[in-house]
């Protein structure tokens, strides 16, 4: 039996805010973790574990565990970019295995709405000192064009089309029709989506996510205490997590470290993508979501473009439901990090408590998975295959 | 100091390919252990780990792996990963062609031109 079988979700909050220009960052983590716990039914005392990655304020944990006034036996921040809150309930899992915890607290937040996001896209190396900046950055790298550069790829090996991808956004935007906190509530079309600003080849805008404040949290701890407290059990069945990057000069931009997280998680939790139902995947892009669905195994290699046209993505309409919450697409992208959300929606999704209209029937079984950092450069991709016990 | 000065100053092992490219010379880093070109490019090699790597020249020639042409910027430019014909795939800009006659596969040739700080770049063009 794998470890991590033996630690639960308990705990589960997304900020209702998108735009929080009252708020500080440290205000916006300490409402999520308050309201996390409020849902798992444990008080702040309980916790003796912290997890959180780059968007906190300061170094590492130290601010946040002093401005919450935690004590704390157990800390974690490692920073694989949006994907992190994925790898940290994994790596949270283990420390409770091993004994190191018992109630472990994952927080995000983030308020780029309110900041200000710089015109033309952000660049995303972040250090001079990095040995990739000077062979990156001098040439106009964004994220946005980076990954235009995957998609563009992807469509001239597979023949994948900008209404293949245009499909995703549409899904997200049915599903975000339902949510009251989403930022974008109307359902788009495909001939809108093609017919947005082109931003960056094959990329139109709305094939873009959005830019919110906000955040959310996630507590987990061991069974002893999780059958103790009032909420459904959500079990963490598999966990894994990878990185992939430029390889020395063996570029290829048609898949990501999914491959790699994806099939050890599946492994690990002894399921196969084709029993899974719903699936919280990363969408930054829809690109993203693409690459992300054929290297889970969800469909063959390059038979993504195939897999998410017709609305087959919305709940009810095809063989899994993704992003019901309407992702980092339409309802909410905090700190500009995906991770956290997705999470987030999976657990509501198992305990029944998605909305109605989008809300998968009899589900047992969820994936949330995110890709963190830059797709067509270096990037981490985590991935949870959750149980509802 | 501009932010890629600043990298450079990072990279003592890399002031050659640099000074190299401002004389209008395009160097590659091989491995002499394992003789694969690698890129970026490092004292140790990625592919062996061999920390017996050497300058020697390169071509300058390859093919678009990839772009992007990034239409919100002004002026709009285009970011391209371009395959060398001595194996590694670089990042870098197509300059000096059109637009709409881009496309993956389509052969390259290097344009040493300077970027924003006056720094020499290795970019490319179609061929
Ligand atoms: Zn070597």
């Amino acid at each position: 039996m794998a470890a991590v079988e033996h630690s639960y979700i308990v705990g589960a909050y997304e900020h209702p805010l998108r735009k929080a220009p009252d708020r500080s960052l440290a205000q916006l983590h300490g409402e999520v973790a308050l309201g996390a716990l409020a849902d798992a039914g444990l008080s702040k005392s309980d916790i003796d574990g912290y997890f959180c990655a780059g968007d906190v304020p300061g170094t590492g944990p130290f601010s946040m565990v002093d401005y919450l006034n935690l004590k704390v036996r157990h800390v974690d921040s490692t920073n694989i970019g949006g994907a992190s809150y994925i790898l940290h309930v994994n790596h949270a899992a283990q420390a409770i295995a091993a004994g190191k915890c018992n109630v472990a607290l994952v927080t995000l937040a983030g308020r780029p709405r309110s900041e200000g996001v710089p015109k033309g896209g952000l660049k995303r190396a972040d250090s001079p000192a990095q040995p990739d900046y000077a062979w990156e950055t001098p040439f106009g790298m964004t994220i946005l064009n980076t990954y235009a550069m995957c998609a563009k790829r992807h469509m001239h090996e597979y023949g994948t089309t900008s209404e293949q991808l245009a499909w995703i956004k549409v899904a997200a935007s049915h599903h975000a029709q339902h949510n009251p906190n989403a930022m974008l509530r109307t359902p788009v079309t495909v001939e809108e989506v093609m017919n947005s600003q082109l931003v960056a080849d094959p990329l139109h805008k709305l094939d873009c996510c959005i830019v919110s404040d906000g955040g959310g949290a996630v507590i987990v701890t061991r069974p002893e205490i999780a059958r103790n407290l009032k909420r459904p059990l959500v079990k963490i069945r598999g966990a894994a997590e990878s990185v992939k990057h430029t390889a020395g000069g063996d570029i290829d931009l048609t898949y990501s470290a999914g491959r790699f997280s994806g099939a050890a998680a599946f492994a690990e939790a002894g399921v196969r993508p084709s029993d899974i139902r719903y699936a919280s995947l990363y969408d930054s892009f829809t690109v993203t979501v693409l690459v992300q669905l054929e290297d889970l195994g969800f469909c063959e290699r390059g038979k993504g473009g195939a897999f998410v046209a017709d609305g087959k993505l919305i709940s009810g309409q095809g063989p899994l439901a993704v992003n019901t919450d309407g992702g980092g697409l339409c309802n909410n992208h905090p700190a500009h990090r995906g991770g956290m959300t997705k999470i987030i929606e999976a657990v509501r999704q198992l305990r029944g408590e998605a909305h109605p209209a989008v809300q998968v029937r009899d589900l047992n079984l969820a994936v949330a998975h995110g890709t963190g950092g830059m797709l067509g450069t270096r990037h981490g991709s985590a991935t949870l295959v959750l149980e509802r016990m | 100091m501009s932010a890629l000065q600043e990298a450079l100053d990072h990279q003592p092992e890399n002031q050659k390919f640099w000074t190299e490219l401002a004389e209008g010379r395009f160097l590659l880093k091989y491995c002499t252990a394992c003789q694969r070109a690698h890129w970026y490019p490092r004292a140790i090699c990625p592919h062996c780990a061999s920390a017996q790597t050497e300058w020697r020249p390169a071509s300058g020639r390859g093919r678009i792996y990839s772009f992007s042409i990034s239409r919100t910027a002004s002026p709009p430019y285009v970011i391209a990963y371009v395959t060398l014909d001595e194996g590694p795939t670089m990042m870098t800009r197509i300059v000096h062609s059109p637009f709409d006659a881009l496309a993956i596969g389509k052969p390259v040739e290097l344009v040493i031109e300077k970027g924003e700080d006056g720094i020499p770049l290795p970019l490319f063009r179609l061929a």
